[in-house]
């Protein structure tokens, strides 16, 4: 059995009183949403805060809404509700596709977007007990100097796995949060960095609370995610594609993948599909150049070299279903 | 602190940062959730909060205070419910270790989708694991289950 180490629980009604939590009790605290990573992760010893303040009493933070050509989600609104609700479905497909990737039915109950957004990266070196980490003398991401990635590595390269970024991330959302200084917004394109011990730039007493994704015509997207079973496993490669075409045209491309190391990633290749009729948008040049951009590292389950190729095979396939290229 | 489970509710001498699968077992005697890997892979823990399903070693007790909890002796009435002796009936249970987890996630199936397909079934049942029957028995069993409690044939 895995026991949980102790801490001290909070469930606030209000945004503010979750913000006075964090100011009051210091760095040693953290936000608990749906606990579905957050708890494995405390039961391995990789982290222990012993105050834990959870959001699943604030109201503001749950529920989705259409406002004009936006559609806001909460970050408390659970996986389940995002990947079955009407508006993403047909509007925001790509976030349909990958919130109802992540985990098993179970999971998307409690999981929640905020949540995922916030996922902790993810190596093979780090999701593993205390006593498998101390055997190997621990590494860069918690109790230790040394990459075991990366030879000689300074930077934790710990993947980001969640499934909903890239998908955010080829959506062109934006994320909402609050802290001690008030409210600020961010393009979410700049909400992950490449640091693996701690790859967003909230700060450690801002709380994430809603996800801004806006509503384009003739706007179509799609997710694609490698992973050994159809259920619960974390992605060993996530990409999503979002296209907006105009008369038969492409107007804009964008291609996100992520699983690769901290920091999800934009394909630049995209950018070849640019003013040209969707039938003669070339497929294979850009999958091919999506594959060349990628460099998927020994950080997570499965060969680097496979991870790689299926970029393209991910790639084309989710243009394919863009109706993009030769049929 | 106090908690509905299967209908009643319970003050129990629990602290709300324990997992909610261990007050289960533990003060409320209610042994019948089982803990597979502890870290939500395996759904052997499955129980209903608020009709949904979801692994109880990943909810903390505190989490689940004014939530209507059902755990798998909450199933049966005296008897075996239809959807347990159809597991009975048609194989679907081994080992049983999975077995608890498994009537969760198809109670909670069949409660939203009266005549659901393999296909409904087998997502219903993708986070639980059973490494005895290779799943058909089971869906095999919740199929038959969903004819039962809709009047037909046992």
């Amino acid at each position: 059995m895995l026991p949980l180490p102790s801490f001290a629980l909070y469930a606030p009604t209000t945004l503010d009183d979750a913000l006075a939590l964090l100011r009051d009790h210091g760095p040693d605290t953290t936000l608990i949403a749906g606990g579905t990573d957050l708890l494995p992760n405390m039961k391995h010893g990789l982290l222990a805060p012993r105050h834990l303040v959870s959001l699943a009493q604030i109201p503001a933070l749950r529920g989705v809404w259409v406002e004009g050509d936006v559609l806001r989600l909460g970050a408390m609104t659970n996986l389940e509700t995002v990947a079955a609700h009407e508006v993403v479905l047909t509007r925001a497909a790509a976030l349909a596709e990958a919130a109802l990737s992540v985990g098993g039915p179970h999971h998307r109950r409690m999981g929640t977007l905020g949540g995922n957004l916030c996922l902790d990266t993810r190596c093979r070196y780090f999701n593993q007990t205390y006593f498998w980490r101390e055997a190997l003398g621990f590494c860069l991401k918690k109790d230790g100097t040394k990459c075991h990635v990366v030879e000689g590595g300074q930077r934790c390269v710990a993947a980001a796995s969640n499934d909903t970024a890239a998908a955010l991330l080829a959506l062109e959302a934006t994320i909402e949060l609050v802290g001690p200084d008030g409210a600020r917004s961010l393009p979410i394109r700049d909400f992950y960095t490449a640091d693996g011990i701690a790859n967003t730039t909230r700060a450690p007493q801002e709380i994430v609370v809603a996800v801004r994704v806006p509503l384009r015509p003739a706007r179509a997207s799609v997710y694609e995610k490698l992973r050994r079973r159809a259920a619960i496993d974390f992605p060993m490669i996530s990409l999503a594609a979002r296209l907006d075409a105009e008369e038969g045209r492409v107007n804009a491309l964008e291609i996100a993948v992520s699983a690769l190391a901290a920091r999800p990633r934009m394909i630049r290749a995209a950018s070849q599909a640019q003013g040209k009729s969707l039938a003669e948008v070339p497929r294979a040049a850009i999958a091919e150049a999506a594959f060349k951009e990628c460099a998927p590292l020994p950080n997570i389950e499965g060969d680097p070299a496979w991870r790689k190729k299926l970029v393209r095979v991910l790639a084309d396939r989710a243009l394919r279903r863009l109706g993009l290229g030769p049929a | 602190m106090k908690l509905q489970v299967n209908g009643v509710m319970h003050e129990v001498e629990a602290s709300p940062t324990a997992r909610l699968l261990d007050v289960l077992r533990g003060p409320l005697g209610l042994t019948g959730t089982k803990e597979g890997c502890g870290e939500g892979e395996c759904g052997s823990c499955t129980i209903l909060l608020d009709g949904l399903p979801v692994n109880a070693c990943l909810v903390l007790a505190g989490q689940a205070e004014g939530a209507e909890i059902l755990t798998v002796e909450g199933l049966a009435a005296g008897q075996l419910a239809p959807l347990q002796q159809c597991f009975v009936d048609d194989g679907g249970a081994q080992c049983g270790i999975c077995t608890p987890g498994m009537l969760i996630a198809a109670e909670a199936l069949l409660r939203r989708n009266k005549a659901p397909d393999d296909a409904e079934i087998r997502e219903a049942i993708a986070g639980n694991i059973c490494r005895c029957t290779g799943y058909q028995r089971i869906v095999d069993a919740i199929k038959h289950a969903a004819v039962v409690r809709a009047g037909g044939a046992s």
